[in-house]
């Protein structure tokens, strides 16, 4: 008993003496940075936040504006009045929805063909994708296209251009291939088809991957506004990234089916916007880190 | 015994045999292929329009073939090359800054030994990422604004006038490589914290065994380690030097900063949706792409031959 306390009390001393100045300056410093490296991130969100819910006479005083000291929030109340704003949350809640159910469900259909090892013309076929993945037509051509194919100005042009990506398509297929075959052989001798293996047996072992790409699918739908500057004109398809975008350049957003309300945006309204706009992302990021996380590294596995 | 020796040879099969005995895997496969084909392939035939005076009346087939007119028109453009000369420094500028940080940070994050604070400043680091363009050019034009931004404020105690970062040339490319920093730095980190955290620790031991301290075992452990990965991304970055970010620079850009800021994309963007030069900015983006295309290629050999690391 004594012998191993005297053991414990050596280790610990050579613990100890291990915790040389080396030691100190390498914590000390990773410690810094990574707590400088939090502030820097988090410090123009406080801003932000700040301004949206302070009144102009603090808003536009010089000085620090980290948090809040007086509370004033006619900004949010005038951006609830803005039917555009609401009008093109719900546009991009709803491609938000159709475009990561309907993109999922193609990546998979895609997937699980490419992940069968014996399936002829297999190679070529992935040479076909991956290379989109590394060359692409460009923005004209792509433009003129979507143009030539009467998408401009319709709800589908949200869809069908983004459906699915090269990434996606290549993780869904490697986490296939990590699906034992036997699986599908014996649901084979029992007559199943391959939609039946793929819907039945693939896609419920599948769901750490089917969460990541519907993830990585619903945030490019949430912050996407290329695609309605390209090839939307009108503003009931508006979509909420765009019509935030022009809040914070022109400062307005005109009615453009009246044209009678021009609606003013002040500083405190632009910063509402942008609070209204994170909040989705925001509240529901805690719990939906984990998968954002594993499908990079499941990603990171070579294709 | 014959029937075995057909099965344990790989024997080629003819295309409608291979149609009809995997029919129900390529009936699967359709929509897929047919949105690479139209959405992808598509914006690739209508490449050729760069060799031609493209009319949008008369179409691709009707548009008279012009050969590489607009390819010289190019290179005589002086707005080009200075589009080029802007693509290419911020594009510099970023690959020294942006794709080192995330390496250095994942092993900063892989010497702090405080869970909970490891794991906080991972998921604040992340959050960036999630958030559009758009939106992050609002923040940071908040943030750097002349007369509410903290650094304008520390300025100004200074003694120093305030700065408006966002609207002025000599700090606008400093604008776009920071806050592209300040985006994607803790997103870039993952890959590389799963590489350091997959070292075997038996390395560490037997480094501390031959007397390494914590920085020694950066440099001779934890480095070598992540070496493969590096190259990879190294190689997928490459790839970007002349792909700006349109997105990003869109949504900083004012005329005020075009002679610094006015990127490839944004170039593309006016001359070709604004004032429809189609024929014109679609030679840009060929001639974009092209170099994309080859430095991904090129890097890769490189790669390939220098070491056995390599995207493919």
């Amino acid at each position: 008993m004594k012998k191993k306390k005297n053991n414990d009390e050596e280790i610990a001393s050579v613990r100890k003496r291990k915790r040389s100045r080396e030691d100190w300056i390498v914590d000390g410093f990773a410690y810094g940075m990574a707590a400088i490296l939090v502030i820097a991130i988090i410090l123009p969100f406080m801003q932000v936040i700040t301004v949206s819910m302070s009144p102009a006479s603090v808003v536009n005083a010089t000085g620090f504006h980290l948090f809040p000291t007086k509370f004033d929030f006619s900004g949010y109340k005038k951006i609830a009045t803005d039917n555009n704003f609401w009008h093109s949350y719900l546009n991009t809640i709803l491609r938000a929805v159709i475009g990561t159910s309907s993109g999922v469900l193609i990546t998979i259909m895609t997937a699980y063909p490419l992940s069968k090892v014996n399936l002829p013309y297999r190679k070529g076929l992935m040479l076909f994708v991956v290379f989109t993945m590394y060359f692409s037509g460009g923005m004209i051509p792509k433009y003129l296209l979507i143009k030539n194919l009467h998408l401009t100005n319709n709800f589908l042009v949200y869809i069908l251009p983004c459906l699915i990506t090269g990434f996606a398509l290549i993780i869904t297929r490697n986490f296939f291939m990590s699906i034992p075959g036997e699986l599908e052989e014996s649901a084979k001798i029992d007559g199943a088809t391959p939609w039946r293996v793929l819907f039945g047996i693939y896609l419920p072992l599948s769901k750490p991957v089917v969460a990541t790409i519907s993830l990585w699918y619903c945030v490019h739908h949430w912050n996407s506004w290329m695609d309605n500057m390209l090839y939307v004109t009108k503003s009931n398809l508006y979509v909420l990234q765009y019509v935030l975008q022009t809040i914070l350049t022109n400062g307005q957003t005109a009615d453009m089916e009246t044209m009678t309300d021009v609606i003013i945006h002040t500083e405190t309204m632009k910063m509402a916007a942008l609070v209204l706009s994170l909040l989705p992302i925001v509240c529901t990021y805690p719990f939906l880190q984990k998968y954002f996380v594993k499908g990079m590294l499941v990603g990171s596995v070579k294709g | 015994m014959t029937a075995v020796t057909a099965k344990g040879k790989p024997v080629k099969k003819g295309f409608l045999y291979n149609m009809s005995h995997y029919k129900e895997y390529y009936i699967m496969l359709i929509p897929g292929i047919l949105f690479f084909l139209v959405f992808c392939y598509g914006p690739m035939y209508g490449l050729v329009i760069a060799f031609q005076n493209y009319y949008p009346l008369k179409g691709i087939s009707g548009s008279p073939f012009v050969g590489l007119k607009h390819f010289k028109a190019l290179f005589n453009d002086p707005f080009f090359v200075s589009v080029l000369k802007n693509t290419l420094i911020i594009s510099f500028y970023k690959l020294l800054i942006c794709f080192p940080a995330p390496i250095i940070l994942s092993l900063i994050l892989n010497e702090i030994k405080c869970m909970p604070f490891k794991k906080f400043a991972q998921s604040i680091s992340y959050l960036p990422h999630f958030v559009s363009w758009v939106v992050v050019s609002g923040i940071i034009i908040e943030f750097l604004s002349p007369s509410r931004g903290p650094i304008n404020i520390l300025l100004q105690n200074l003694g120093f006038e305030s700065i408006f970062f966002v609207a002025e040339p000599k700090c606008f490319r400093g604008v776009l490589v920071l806050s592209d920093l300040w985006k994607s730095i803790g997103w870039g980190s993952i890959v590389y914290l799963a590489a350091v955290t997959a070292v075997d620790p038996t390395l560490y031991e037997a480094a501390e065994m031959d007397g390494a301290g914590r920085i020694k075992k950066i440099i001779h452990v934890t480095l070598p380690a992540l070496a493969p990965i590096i190259t990879v991304m190294l190689i997928m970055e490459s790839g970007k030097i002349l792909n700006d970010s349109f997105e990003q620079v869109y949504n900083f850009l004012t005329p005020s900063t075009y002679s610094v800021g006015d990127v490839i994309s944004t170039f593309v963007y006016r001359m070709g949706i604004q004032k429809m030069q189609y024929s014109f900015t679609t030679a840009v983006d060929l001639f974009k792409n092209t170099i994309s295309f080859i430095l991904v290629i090129l890097t890769n050999y490189v790669a390939r031959k220098t070491n056995d690391y390599a995207l493919w």
